[in-house]
């Protein structure tokens, strides 16, 4: 998740709903968000459709869409990026992690708008033209995938890891990183696969970067 | 027909039979063979499409113009739809067809009451938000124990119990049973659980209907593409010939995902009704709710047996529920080992939950789960070696092998010889369990080749590759016969245009399409052959087609130039052909795992440390992709094992937990060392001498982990899943 405090998540939202039907006494502090919200310059309104620029995959996009709407559909259903893989809708099985302003991120916790301005990188984006990410490759050499549906969201999560890996070595050593069955497991901890892949899955992690 | 010897078996324990091979097709491969590309590591065909995010999934088709559909379901198990009031949604902006089900009654939680077409999702979701729905609630049942409890109310009205027999064949003999419990040393009676596992693919059910010029074109998240053509076709009475089904890739079926479902139907409707392409794909709840489920067992177990560890009778009497289908909640014992005498009695309880489905060798895990404990616990009570029991009483050549290679890969000398007798609060135990498949392969399907001038290569057929891998099996069988590699060869899978081919159910596509392929590669080199010795000379039979080239004739060609000899690009239809003239080595596929786990006696937390499995499929065409679906396998076996659990509410009627965050389901820190060893048998069958390899191997995890559980603290847990709270009352503590 996005780590700009003053972005209202969907997760946020629905939390939000749920307390004040109890409580009654969050509404101030979502409007405070709204309010920081406003002060960003991000679009405000709905119901009705609204305005919302973002980068991705290296392109400037701009979006006429229902406040409401999630990264994820916006990113499937209006911008044809259908790697992104929509499986729980909920924020508990990774399927849909993409990288928003450089971090792992679930699309269907975030509000499309709550995208204004980010950096959003998708499956899509992650190969250079034709050459594939290391992972990419890693994945394919250890038959890290079955039916597939998982593989986006777990390419994406050990691909953040593996980027963060190398800029923390950067300054070091250009010496290859190694890494952790442990540090390998943490990073796809939030990354469901049916199909049983996982164990394929840390040896194309663990294959990449020695 | 032509005579001809074939060598079966594996290393060790071969022997050579006769076959008939028909005219036309290959000869048959044995031990012997020499393959070049078959056996070997190679990567998914697909895999590049698949790690980039442009492998196209059903519901990644948007045709132009697309809109939405849904369900509103039902929040109660059991009920009278009075009246549902579609005005409001109807009114809405953007709502473009409608319908509700008023005066019918719903048998379970999510059963569909009305249904909305719409432009966008989110007015979908506005729209279902409309409906009003009244409802006449009735009682209901939702648990086997409620249902079969006296004055218990009837799930369906036209039946008036909900306890039925089901009758097959393997019922056995009860007074031959009787009799041998009789003549034996130790009669265990021990009763054993097993819980409701939901299929969970992560692509949930649904698809994308389109109508053009009269024509429907499905996008179907399905196992079976052509049962989906024939059944829309049925529903709609269009002819076949009109409808076509798309599945080029499949985001997981597990059993779940076989001909159409009322929402495949309502798709089909809304895009004709209102002339516009349509999508429904379930989201996550439904398919928890309607998407399919293992049934649930209670088996009372009586097992025999004499002191020197001869298994003499086992009876089995076991209830479960298949919601409200009276049908398919029976369990596989004993099977697998050799007994005097058995005698089963399979009741199907009716409860007011959604229909059970096949799910990943249907009745299996569960059976065995049973079988393998009560095994267990004769070895224990007349003081003999688990496995030492097991091998006295297992006649599978395969299985027998198998044993030697499981034992010395996990170090069987290292378990408990007392269970429950390491120190401290971890800890470790080693446990053990069999599994058995069938040998697969079903006719009625045909894979077409097509070689042109160029000397590209296309297989293709119409089924479906559920992920399993059936894209590359067939590329590696099609490479092996033309001396090519796998990415030489385009294969066409998923559109129901092409020639038909199977369901992927009883672990039957790879060994059914894979056979086929390599006869129509085979048909297209005897011309190909044909071709190189009417231009270039020598001997059409003679001329061999090695890494890249066709050699024999005076000069050697590659492949491109030999096909460029041809008159014209050839095609070619295989087939499948009946086992008739193939003995089978042995009758079924082998398997057997073997577990380690550690567990804590404070909390009761299991940890799976290893699991060793070894598996039979006959030849193993790609281990890479072979190892993957073992893991596979035992993957979901350890999630069935340990954490997954459908909850029922018996007050409110309604699943608890349906969602992925409680359902549990395995994830990276569950996941043991798992080493997977393919077990290559050269069986007979058919041409390859191949079979299927989906279902087998989450055959026996369940009960190895508990066997494991059982070594490693001396109590056993006879309820699956095994949950920390089970642990601890085994244990005495809670």
């Amino acid at each position: 998740m996005a780590e700009d405090r003053n972005r209202v998540s969907r997760r946020d939202v629905l939390r939000g709903a749920g307390a004040a039907a109890f409580l009654g006494s969050i509404a101030p502090a979502l409007q405070a968000q709204a309010k920081a919200k406003v002060a960003k310059g991000i679009a405000r309104g709905g119901p009705g459709a609204v305005e919302v620029g973002f980068t991705i995959n290296g392109e400037r996009r701009k979006l006429s869409i229902e406040p409401r709407v999630t990264l994820l559909d916006a990113l499937r259903d209006r911008l044809e990026l259908t790697g992104t893989k929509r499986v729980c809708d909920r924020g508990s099985c990774g399927a849909c992690t993409v990288w928003v302003d450089g971090k792992t991120c679930n699309a269907c916790m975030m509000l499309a708008i709550d995208a204004q301005g980010a950096v959003v990188t998708t499956i899509e984006g992650l190969a250079n033209g034709d050459r594939l990410h290391p992972i990419q490759d890693a994945f394919i050499r250890e038959d890290a995938l079955q039916c597939g549906f998982c593989t986006p969201g777990m390419i994406m999560s050990c691909a953040a890891l593996h980027e963060r890996k190398l800029r923390e070595n950067m300054d070091s050593s250009a010496a290859p990183y190694r890494l952790s069955l442990e540090e390998v497991k943490e990073a796809i901890s939030g990354n469901l696969c049916r199909c049983g892949t996982y164990t394929h899955i840390f040896s194309a992690c663990l294959g990449v970067g020695r | 027909m032509s005579k001809k010897k074939l060598r079966l078996g594996f290393e060790g324990k071969e022997k050579t039979v006769d076959v008939q091979v028909p005219d036309g097709t290959p000869d048959p491969w044995g031990t012997d063979a020499k393959l070049d590309v078959v056996g070997k590591d190679h990567t998914r065909v697909d895999g590049v499409l698949k790690v980039t995010g442009r492998a196209k999934y059903s519901y990644d088709v948007h045709p132009e113009a697309m809109i939405f559909a849904k369900l509103l379901r039902s929040p109660h198990a059991h009920a009278r739809v009075v009246r549902v009031d579609l005005s409001r949604a109807k009114a809405l902006k953007g709502v473009l067809y409608t319908e509700g089900q008023e005066g019918t009654v719903v048998h379970y939680p999510g059963q569909h009451v009305a249904g909305v077409a719409a432009e966008t999702e989110e007015i979908l979701d506005d729209a279902l938000r409309l409906i009003h729905v009244e409802y006449e609630v009735l009682p209901h049942v939702v648990t086997v124990d409620a249902a079969r409890a006296e004055g218990a109310p009837p799930v369906l009205e036209r039946r008036n119990k909900n306890v039925f027999r089901e009758r097959g064949r393997g019922d056995g003999d009860l007074d031959a049973t009787e009799a041998a419990h009789k003549q034996a040393d130790v009669v265990l009676e021990r009763t054993y659980t097993t819980q409701i596992q939901t299929h969970s693919a992560l692509e949930t059910h649904g698809c994308v209907c389109e109508w053009k010029d009269g024509e429907l074109t499905i996008w179907a998240s399905t196992q079976g593409t052509f049962s989906v053509r024939d059944s829309m076709a049925r529903a709609l009475d269009v002819p076949q010939k009109k409808v076509r089904t798309i599945t080029e890739h499949m985001g997981g079926g597990f059993g779940a995902k076989f001909g159409i479902r009322y929402w495949d139907r309502f798709c089909a409707k809304a895009a004709q009704m209102t002339g516009r392409p349509v999508r429904y794909l379930l989201d996550r709840k439904e398919e928890h709710l309607v998407g399919g489920n293992r049934p649930d067992s209670r088996q009372v177990c009586k097992f025999s047996a004499k002191k020197d560890g001869t298994l003499m009778g086992a009876d089995v009497r076991s209830w479960g529920t298949a919601g409200t289908s009276a049908r398919a909640a029976g369990v596989f014992n004993p099977g697998i080992y050799k007994f005097r005498a058995t005698y089963k009695e399979t009741y199907n309880v009716l409860t007011n939950t959604t229909e059970g489905r096949a799910f990943r060798a249907p009745r299996y895990p569960q059976g065995v789960f049973a079988l393998e404990g009560m095994l267990d616990e004769i070895a224990e009570e007349i003081g003999m070696d688990p496995l030492e029991l097991r091998k006295k009483n297992d006649v599978h050549s395969v299985r027998l092998a198998q044993y030697e290679v499981g034992a010395k890969q996990i170090g069987w000398e290292r378990r408990n010889e007392r269970p429950g007798s390491g120190k401290g609060p971890l800890k470790r135990g080693i446990g053990m369990a069999s599994g058995l498949w069938h040998h697969t392969g079903r006719r009625g399907s045909a894979v077409r080749c097509r070689v042109d001038r160029e000397g590209s290569v296309t297989l293709s057929n119409g089924a479906q590759d559920i992920g399993t891998g059936t894209r590359t099996i067939l590329a590696v069988l099609g490479a092996e016969e033309l001396g090519l590699q796998p990415q030489d060869i385009t294969v066409r899978l998923g559109n129901t245009d092409d020639p038909p081919g199977p369901a992927s159910g009883g672990s039957t596509t790879a060994s059914t399409l894979g056979p086929a392929a390599r006869d129509a590669a085979w048909q297209a080199k005897q011309v190909i052959r044909e071709a190189v010795a009417d231009a270039r000379g020598g001997d059409a039979g003679k001329l061999d087609f090695k890494r890249g080239k066709v050699v024999g004739a005076p000069k050697d060609l590659s492949f491109q130039q030999a096909c460029g000899l041809l008159g014209e690009a050839v095609e070619t239809l295989g087939r499948w052909h009946k086992g008739r003239n193939y003995p089978r080595f042995e009758e079924k596929v082998a398997g057997c795992q073997f577990a380690e786990v550690e567990v804590d006696v404070e909390t009761g937390h299991v940890q799976v440390l290893k699991i060793v499995a070894v598996q039979d499929c006959g030849r193993v065409i790609d281990p890479l992709l072979a190892r993957s679906q073992i893991n596979g396998g035992v993957i979901q076996g350890l999630s069935y094992a340990l954490y997954e659990d459908r909850v029922m509410d018996p007050g409110t009627g309604d699943m608890l937990n349906a969602n992925l965050l409680d359902y549990k389901i395995a994830g990276s820190r569950e996941m043991p060392e798992i080493v997977s060893i393919p077990f290559t048998v050269s069986n007979g069958i058919n041409s390859v001498g191949m079979s299927g390899l989906g279902e087998p191997p989450t055959v026996p995890t369940a009960g190895a982990i508990a066997n494991a559980v059982h070594n490693a603290i001396g109590a056993r847990v006879r309820s699956l899943p095994i949950t920390p709270d089970r642990v601890l009352q085994a244990l005495g503590v809670i």
